[in-house]
């Protein structure tokens, strides 16, 4: 068998596994988008292993590995998945973003308010934090009422 | 070039050849739908498809081994657990229009363009290559168990505590109360109320969901 064969397939499901990752919402079909991309890395192993005639197996070794390791990894992952299920009530990528940065704007008037507050200790203390947390309870209601 | 020659070519293949190309286009077919099906359950099945026809392709290889242990785990237990997976977060049976987020065409771009760039550098490396599957068998439970367990013992036993690592993970994530809740009563109160809930009232059956499950399991 030409060694072209199996190397082409392992690209294109890697593609195809790319694709995935970075078109889907639901976190789940990701994970899947991951094993498709892990079972594309597999096949070269096995096809290489195979080719080289390796006298110690490592392709072969590296591939059970690879499949115990990812099978850890999805049940982690989504022992994660329900924990956050449980805690916003949505289980998609795009509106997990407690930790992203604001807009520009906001970031400004965040650092101008906190000049201000530098300037002169007046009454803004609890001013940042504010948008913040409202932001966060428009979220979690916004994944409730999908749920 | 003088290497071509030696080689068979690409225009008379032979029968294991035509089986590979087949059940790789089954395959790809299959991962292509994967991704792009808006049925998440119908995802979840076409990966069976995808994974099995890799098995497949990992017996015309003669990695036997590796093909049954490709049919228990992949297509026996990480396709389960995603479709329980699937099965708690309440994902819609039928069609679920957001299934794709907003950067599809994004998505689109980088994989074809992953895809070429790819396709191009293996097939340059690699077509004046030929595995020769005839000579000895390089996959059998044998062989690969005699690597195993002669060169690659500590590996596979440092590979036994990830294992057991990741489950006691797995079980104190997916555990209700956290760690510190092992006092009586509902001790995450004040957190609980925020998000899990307001969504009792209007959806009845939310704690036998998730929480049962998970209940069972933390109790285990």
């Amino acid at each position: 068998m030409h060694l072209a064969y199996p190397a082409v397939l392992a690209v294109l499901l890697f593609s195809v596994g790319v694709y995935g990752v970075l078109a889907r919402r639901n976190v789940i079909l990701v994970l899947m988008s991951v094993e498709l991309m892990l079972n594309a890395v597999n096949l070269n192993l096995v096809a290489f292993d195979v080719w080289l005639r390796d006298t110690l197996h490592t392709g072969q070794a590296l591939t059970l590995f690879v499949i115990a390791v990812a099978a850890a990894e999805i049940g982690i992952g989504l022992a994660i998945v329900l924990m956050v299920y449980r805690d916003r009530g949505t289980s998609d990528v795009d509106r997990l973003r407690d930790l992203r940065e604001d807009r520009a704007g906001a970031v400004t008037e965040a650092a101008v308010t906190g000049a201000a507050v530098a300037a002169g200790p007046g009454t803004a203390s609890g001013g940042t934090p504010h948008p913040h947390t409202s932001e966060r309870e428009q979220g979690n209601s916004a994944g409730r009422q999908t749920a | 070039m003088n290497l071509a020659a030696a080689h068979p070519g690409f225009l008379s293949p032979t029968g294991v050849e035509i089986v590979f190309v087949l059940v790789g286009v089954v395959t790809l077919a299959a991962a292509v739908i994967t991704v792009t099906t808006r049925k998440l359950v119908h995802a979840a099945l076409w990966l069976v498809v995808a994974l099995g026809g890799i098995a497949v392709e990992y017996l015309l290889l003669t990695a036997e081994f590796i093909a049954w242990v490709q049919v228990l785990i992949y297509v026996g237990s990480v396709v389960v657990l995603l479709l329980f997976g699937l099965m708690l977060t309440r994902a819609p049976i039928g069609d679920s229009p957001d299934a794709d987020s907003g950067n599809r065409p994004v998505a689109l771009a980088v994989a074809l363009a992953s895809a070429a760039t790819l396709v191009t550098v293996v097939v340059d490396a690699f077509r004046t290559y030929w595995i020769d599957l005839d000579a000895s068998v390089q996959g059998s439970t044998a062989v690969t168990g005699e690597s195993l367990f002669r060169h690659w013992v500590l590996p596979f036993e440092a590979l036994s505590v990830l294992l057991l690592a990741a489950l006691v993970g797995a079980i104190v994530l997916s555990r209700k109360d956290g760690p510190r809740a092992a006092g009586p009563g509902p001790v995450r109160d004040p957190d609980a109320t925020g998000p899990a809930a307001p969504a009792a009232p209007d959806q009845p059956d939310t704690d036998t969901g998730p929480g049962s499950g998970t209940d069972a399991e933390g109790r285990r």
